[in-house]
């Protein structure tokens, strides 16, 4: 097991008694009507093993990318519990990453988890080079040797295809799809366990978004880290992902196989989602 | 006029700054800064260090940049004897409390000496981070990784870190730390230092502190050398010394002459004394 969520939950608003309980696809809200809460996600539990890549479907207001800040921790959640492969205390057992001190979540940020964002902007700062985006991932993993982090710095942006030439300019003088580049040798340069990609290719041209999907893919086979993506679109999700989590109201409505969802879904929300893909 | 010119509750606070300062050491400790009749930003954090410190027996030495005699050290040095009426020196040796501006003095400090100096900016990390809340989750989680960034991204240019003076410290293992304006030259000389080393920022309303024989690195990667300005075969005009931190010193003809930048030492060598 590399993750396990139990029973996550995100309210924005009172969190009444009721929310819970009152909110969901089958009520076609995420709106408490009692105290007008948002209930963003719901009781969501979630397993991913080793090396796999798992989808996360669903319209806007779904839920699917709050979900993966939760887990990450970019934004607290309300309940739940979340385990992490390598993150235990002193007994062996698995510590709620949502417990964790500031010191121990930037471990878990460097070491076992990493973020990808739709935007460049978020991953990267724009003060440093490229080359500096990613060493410091580097040297956050604890790399105090000049040589070894500039070996490494090369290595990974030889990795996303990025020249290395260019390794000392600033991100905001590259294209769109580099910058995004970047930021995925920056989130591999720790060598994480588990990897969260939020939209990735979303706003990028369609060829630029096939050849990030194919080196996300080739990436994930030669390093074997786990991934959990989110995003909209059907595309993506088949090309990437083995299995797949559909998300209706900050709910999970169906869970399996890639293929069997997208060629056989069950739930209507499902059906309504795959047929209306262009 | 009260003894040492502030009153005995500001003295109190500020003593009790300095204490916490030297219980963490590195750790910027925030205090009340006073109205002096001197302009913030003009050493009024040092001489409020100075001046809750000092008692009767103490003999006190002011420097600026290495000279006693700059008009900056003179007017603080005039000012506290004024409200004090204790002795001075120019003689480093024996000062009990040496306040200074961006240098530590040539001789090698001795325990039971205090090293004042005025810091104008205490925030290590304010180059990285503008943000004093994130800056200071960023002490808390002891995450310099930032800092460290900027000497790699230097180092993949230059060879070497760009910066000249201020050059950033860890302290005690522990907090990065602005060491304030001194030269790379001067770094080594925080290690172990026997002195108690203390820092006020008047505008910046903070204290921080090293104590005697702690730990000072400059952050620097373990393959490359710290490396300090080097004057080579350069003598001093005045006292013939080489190897010192030099003054550099245009004359109207375009010619350069080199001065010892520590008059103290200066005088001394050519007493002979030293």
């Amino acid at each position: 097991m590399i993750l396990e969520v139990k029973n996550l939950t995100k309210v924005y608003g009172e969190f009444c008694d009721k929310c819970l309980e009152s909110t969901g696809p089958e009520f076609e809200s995420s709106v408490c009507p009692y105290c007008s809460s948002v209930v963003a996600v719901n009781n969501i539990n979630i397993r991913v093993n080793k090396g796999e890549v798992v989808g996360i479907v669903g319209e806007s207001g779904s839920g699917k990318s709050t979900l993966l800040q939760l887990i990450y921790q970019d934004q607290k959640a309300d309940q739940g519990v979340v385990y992490i492969d390598g993150f235990k205390d002193d007994l062996g057992n698995y510590k709620n990453i949502l417990e964790a001190d500031p010191n121990e979540l930037s471990y878990l940020r460097t070491k076992l988890m990493s973020m990808i964002y739709q935007n460049p902007r978020l991953g990267l700062n724009y003060q440093f080079s490229a080359g500096g985006n990613i060493a410091e991932k580097i040297i956050m993993s604890g790399i105090r040797n000049y040589a070894e982090i500039r070996k490494r710095v090369l290595y990974f942006l030889e990795k996303t295809e990025i020249p290395k030439e260019r390794v000392d300019d600033y991100p905001d003088r590259f294209s769109g799809g580099q910058q995004q580049r970047i930021q995925i040798s920056k989130a591999l340069a720790s060598n994480p366990k588990l990897l969260l990609l939020d939209e990735p290719t979303t706003g990028l041209d369609l060829s630029v978004q096939a050849k990030i999907l194919d080196l996300i893919k080739k990436l994930q086979k030669e390093m074997g880290f786990a991934m959990i993506i989110v995003s909209h679109d059907l595309g993506v999700i088949k090309h990437l992902t083995n299995i797949c989590i559909v998300m209706k109201n900050g709910q999970i409505v169906e869970k399996g196989l890639t293929d069997q969802i997208l060629e056989d879904p069950q739930h209507p929300y499902t059906q309504l989602l795959v047929s209306s893909a262009l | 006029m009260r003894y040492a010119f502030l009153d005995e509750n500001s003295k109190k606070e500020i003593r009790r700054a300095i204490l916490k300062a030297i219980a963490i050491p590195g750790y910027q400790v925030p205090f009340a800064s006073r109205e002096m009749p001197i302009a913030r930003g003009w050493g009024t954090g040092g001489l409020q260090i100075t001046l809750s410190i000092i008692n009767e027996g103490d003999c006190i030495k002011v420097i600026d940049q290495g000279c006693d005699g700059s008009l900056n050290a003179v007017n603080i040095r005039n000012f506290v004897v004024s409200v004090t009426g204790n002795k001075t020196t120019t003689d480093t040796k024996k000062a009990t409390i040496i306040q200074s501006r961006h240098r530590i003095p040539e001789e090698q400090l001795e325990e039971g000496q205090c090293l004042v100096l005025q810091v104008p900016y205490p925030e290590v990390l304010v180059n990285v981070e503008a943000d004093s809340y994130k800056q200071k989750l960023m002490h808390a989680n002891k995450d310099y990784a930032r800092l460290w960034v900027l000497l790699y991204e230097d180092t993949a240019r230059f060879g070497d870190s760009r910066i000249s003076n201020r050059y950033p410290v860890i302290v005690n293992n522990r907090y990065a730390m602005d060491p304030t304006p001194i030269p790379r030259y001067d770094i080594p000389k925080l290690n172990n230092n026997k002195a108690l080393i203390l820092f006020g920022a008047g505008r910046e309303k903070k204290i921080y502190a090293i104590p005697p024989y702690t730990e000072v690195e400059p952050l620097k990667f373990e393959d490359k050398e710290f490396k300090i300005e080097t004057f080579d075969d350069k003598k001093c005009a005045r006292c013939g010394t080489k190897g010192v931190f030099m003054d550099e010193v245009y004359n109207d003809d375009g010619s350069v002459t080199y001065y010892c930048n520590d008059t103290s030492y200066c005088d001394k060598k050519l007493k002979g004394e030293l």
